[in-house]
């Protein structure tokens, strides 16, 4: 039997310090990207994120590069805590040099790396966070963000949801910050678009920890005449099969934020529900040049399919490619000016970064759930162009406190 | 509610409980009989979701579930044997410290196996509808469950009651030594509990497929919810546990059923605390039996010889001149490195000397952090004074939760530690308008003369520097020798006129405070901090670090802090599957060092000399 002794030990420890030891040697010339996400915490969503901005990285390489400078991607794990994030935020700034930060998935990490990009006065493109405050209540003009945020993806379905008439609406979200957010927005939108909507039965369980059974009975207990979530992941699929066991979407209208989102939409399988509202990203039947384009590259490379995430990697590291060549080079002052009112083309979409909040009005698909062959799939799917679904310029202002 | 939808909402609760008490029930019989505190519990029981979700595919559910909860009895069979066995010698905090190794390997094992995405297995064939009761609908799957939880119950019972074997592992729970005296084999009978324990949760794991997908995230939720169970029960108590898991999963049910959705993320811990704080040994537990043997032989803390100190002072002095070598990412690691020592010590203060091991020192650390953060952005105070101030606040904190705390011994404080600190956690999770809820406090910043990396540096050195040196000094003042008695021997102290509560009590505020300084400083180190400040993960963070560094040490937490936050870091930029690579770091000082590093390197230091 294998016998462990000190000796043993300690040469397992100082071989592993060794091999970490050793960094690949920077190229010259190149200009450095700084990435943190926290790839631990949330693969299922971070790993296409990845493979979306690598495949950005080869193509804006392969085409020569920013002016004839290679760029290259420095990539780090940020622990999936602020503290931790900061700190892997500080190495890049410090230690690689990085020109720009990007990355970021979830709100609080998103805002803490974005209050130190304030600091530090270096630009930081947010990728994946949702939440509404890191362009406005806390936003500040060195950070930007990729993704249509809560507020808007809430806006995308309020046409459809007003239309309905429906006069009770019941609502349940993940405890924090995203959910509440959703459901502050979507009760206030509501409101202005049919006076005299009623909210009942609200029902908050901590995020990955709904108790399916209980909150599925309390809201049939409230007996509404529709449903607004946000739940995702594994609180959503709980949520899914316990309702349609205990029959509570028969005959209710339910609105999903992001179910359709293939992370979300993809593990349902034969669960999925017929006929929800969501907001999504219905990969296999977009027949746009730029999405087949893209579509054909990430096959091509992965040998899989594109998840939201990688839509949102690939878009991130093409913003900084593009911005990077507009303001000719990685000057902090010149890419703020250059990122004010810049377009460009996404695989989804045209967009354009606005001046005054630095939101991209990348848009998101909305349609309804079906099942096809035991799969999700969006039906009756359009693409809603997040420009038209911000706040006005007025009420911006108000809100970022600058 | 009508009387339909309590019915249904009394229901749901009782299929919940059986889930909750199947797992429970496993780590209940571990500690009763080995007195370790297995961390891995829930990884077992998220094998068994992967492996049944894995098999279900091939061969249908109902087999999938005896061959999971199998598979995962041999799992546990293996790590007994190879892991656990090894280390039954140390302290018994240590072999906690390896189970928590274990959990980091087994989750990046699961990752890189399955994958990162959920998997939503199918429903039970044959009970995959659903029966009208009362006029709502309601799953056959948690009938069976309903029933199925009760029979476990019962075969446990016959096992524990009516089996030699059940006889020798009651003898065991209630005194080890004995049992071990009278000739019981206690390497076979500690495998066999273990791997019975491990096929529960497996079992557990597999059985809830139909209800929920295996994810990467159950491990650790899953594990505390069954340690709040176990001593809801009472230690070691297979009955306690099933009442237990009926009384969480009913008061569950109906907070969501009468729209106190937002309660159930602390509810289970509000329980716990109070039941704690009626019942010190829980529902059904009884009164430990004080240990004889390894409790004994800790070997009293020896001043530092001069050497010691001029080696420590010597330390200080190269630190202070390291930012004249180095610069910007070196002094940020530092800055961190001297924030968690300092953590480390105040938490070792508490658990080494004081003798009172605390689960939920994150809080203190958090209380700090979230006051500066409140006194510099809610009142608007300088820099200076909120770093000042804030430690107060921890300090009120633990003054406020050891007196309750102190009241209690053993595994039952741990856990009420954990409970006020999850309370806390909670609280400042919820409360929005103030604390700034999921998100927290963003924009803390220093003071301009301290804001650049060298100067917050130069403040950090100082504050923990002299923080940690009045801590060591107290350790060795009349206060800190009376803390030492208390711990070993309670009556002979009692006896000799000091009040050991009052001492106790004492050492735990004084914990508390030096954990809200790093907190403060943390927070401003950071410009932000959200409730994951002091979180659980954090708790476990301060554990490890000192059981690494050595308990029984006086240096040892600085040391492990400074191992701990350098692998960290160096590893999460380094290596994709660093989380496994720290665990098996872990194992291996474990097994190498069971008196952590300090422990070993001061051992072979006397060896020399004598």
């Amino acid at each position: 039997m294998f016998k462990l002794t000190r000796r043993k030990a300690l040469l397992t420890l100082a071989s592993l310090a060794a091999a970490v030891a050793a960094s690949p040697a920077v190229q010259a010339q190149t200009i450095k990207i700084g990435e943190l996400n926290s790839y631990k915490l949330f693969p299922a969503f971070l790993e296409p994120y990845k493979k979306g901005w690598e495949l950005a990285l080869d193509e804006i390489n392969r085409a020569g590069g920013i002016n004839g400078r290679k760029i290259e991607v420095v990539s780090r794990e940020d622990g999936g805590n602020p503290g931790d994030a900061v700190r892997a935020a500080e190495e890049l700034l410090s230690r690689e040099n990085v020109s720009l930060l990007m990355g970021t998935f979830a709100s609080h990490i998103g805002l803490a790396v974005s209050n130190l990009a304030n600091q530090r006065k270096v630009v930081f493109i947010a990728a994946e966070p949702l939440t509404d405050k890191i362009v406005w209540e806390n936003g500040n003009r060195y950070t930007f963000r990729v993704r249509p945020s809560t507020y808007m993806q809430v806006a995308m379905l309020i046409p459809e949801a007003a239309k309905l008439k429906k006069q009770r609406w019941a609502i349940v979200y993940p405890n924090y910050e995203y959910g509440q957010s959703a459901t502050a927005s979507f009760k206030k939108l509501l409101t202005n678009a049919q006076p005299g909507v009623q909210f009942i039965g609200e029902q908050a369980p901590a995020l990955n920890k709904i108790d399916a059974g209980a909150v599925v009975q309390a809201l049939a207990d409230a007996k509404p005449d529709a449903i607004f979530s946000s739940l995702f992941g594994a609180d959503l699929q709980k949520f899914v099969r316990e309702g349609n066991l205990r029959g509570l979407f028969k005959d209710r209208p339910v609105f999903n934020l992001l179910a359709g989102e293939p992370e979300y939409l993809d593990p349902l399988k034969e669960e999925t529900p017929d006929g929800w509202y969501v907001t999504g990203y219905p990969w296999n039947e977009i027949r746009t040049p730029a999405h087949q384009k893209f579509l054909a590259a990430y096959q091509a490379k992965w040998k899989d399919y594109p998840r939201l995430g990688s839509v949102v990697g690939y878009s991130t590291l093409y913003t900084v490619a593009n911005v990077l060549k507009r303001a000719g080079g990685p000057d902090t002052e010149k890419v703020i000016a250059a990122m004010k009112g810049m377009e460009m083309d996404t695989p989804i979409g045209p967009i354009v970064w606005r001046p005054i909040d630095n939101q991209s009005t990348m848009g998101a698909y909305v349609g309804r759930l079906a099942k096809k062959d035991g799969k999700g799939v969006m039906v009756n799917w359009r693409y809603a162009d997040g420009a038209h679904f911000l706040p006005t310029f007025e009420e911006v202002k108000a809100m970022r406190k600058e | 509610m009508t009387y339909s939808s309590i019915l249904i909402q009394f229901l749901n609760g009782l299929a919940s409980a059986s889930s909750l008490f199947l797992v429970a029930a496993g780590l209940s019989l571990i500690f009763g009989v080995t007195r370790i505190v297995n961390f891995a519990h829930g990884s077992l029981y998220m094998l068994g979701m992967y492996v049944a979700v894995g098999l279900a595919g091939q061969i249908g559910f109902w087999w999938s579930v005896p061959l999971a909860a199998l598979a995962v009895a041999g799992f546990g069979a293996l790590v007994e044997a190879l892991l656990l066995r090894r280390i039954y010698g140390a302290p018994e905090l240590l072999q906690a410290l390896a189970t928590f190794a274990l959990v980091l390997v087994v989750k990046d094992y699961t990752l890189w196996q399955w994958g990162p995405e959920d998997i939503l297995g199918p429903r039970a064939p044959g009970l995959d509808g659903a029966v009208t009761i009362a006029g709502n609908r309601f799953p056959e799957y948690d009938l069976f469950l309903i029933a199925f939880g009760p029979l476990v119950l019962a075969a446990l019972w016959l096992l524990l009651k009516r089996t030699r074997w059940g006889t020798l592992v009651r003898a065991a729970t209630q005194d080890r030594e004995m049992a071990s005296a009278l000739g019981v084999n206690q390497r076979w009978l500690f495998t066999s509990v273990f791997t019975l324990g491990a096929c529960l949760a497996g079992l557990g794991g597999a059985l809830q497929i139909p209800r929920e997908p295996a994810t990467l995230l159950i491990d650790l939720s899953v594990v505390v919810d069954a340690f709040v169970v176990v001593v809801i029960g009472g230690l070691g108590s297979i009955p306690g546990a099933f009442v237990a898991a009926f009384l969480i999963a009913e008061i569950k049910a109906f907070c969501i059923g009468l729209g106190y959705s937002t309660l159930t993320l602390v509810i289970e811990f509000i329980v716990m605390a109070v039941v704690l704080v009626i019942r010190p040994w829980g529902l059904f537990g009884r009164k430990p039996v004080l240990p004889r043997g390894p409790g004994a032989i800790e070997r009293p803390l020896t001043p530092p010889s001069r050497t010691v100190i001029a080696a420590l002072v010597a330390v200080t002095a190269a630190l202070a001149l390291l930012p004249l070598a180095y610069g910007g990412y070196t002094l940020v690691l530092m800055v961190d490195i001297l924030i968690f020592a300092l953590f480390a010590v105040s938490l070792h203060f508490i658990m080494g000397p004081g003798g009172l091991h605390s689960f939920g020192h994150a809080a203190y650390f958090g209380l700090g952090a979230y006051g500066a953060g409140l006194l510099a952005v809610r009142a608007g105070a300088p820099m200076e004074v909120s770093l000042a101030f804030a430690p107060l606040l921890a300090g009120l904190g633990a003054l406020v939760f050891g007196w309750f705390c102190v009241r209690l011994s053993g595994v039952y404080l741990t856990m009420l530690t954990l409970a006020f600190a999850q309370i806390i956690w909670s609280i400042v999770f919820q409360w929005d308008d103030f604390t700034g809820g999921s998100n927290g406090i963003v924009g803390l910043w220093p003071a301009p003369w301290l804001a650049s990396k060298t100067a917050y540096y130069y403040l950090t050195l100082v504050s923990c520097v002299a923080a940690i040196a009045l801590l060591w000094r107290v350790l060795y003042s009349p206060f800190g020798y009376a803390l030492r008695a208390a711990r070993d021997s309670p009556t002979r102290a009692d006896a000799i006129g000091m009040d050991v509560r009052q001492l106790q009590w004492a050492g735990f505020a004084v914990a508390g405070l030096f954990a809200g300084i790093a907190g403060a400083l943390y927070a401003f180190s950071k410009g932000s901090i959200s409730p994951e400040t002091m979180a659980v993960s954090r708790s476990v963070d301060g554990l490890v670090i000192v059981l690494l560094g050595g308990i029984q040490t006086l240096t040892g937490p600085v040391w492990g802090a400074a191992l701990f936050t350098w692998l960290q870091d160096t590893m999460a930029r380094n290596i994709d599957y660093w989380r496994a690579v720290i665990g098996a770091v872990i194992l291996l000082l474990v097994l190498a060092f069971p008196q952590g590093i300090t422990g070993f390197v001061a051992e072979r230091l006397e060896q020399r000399r004598t």
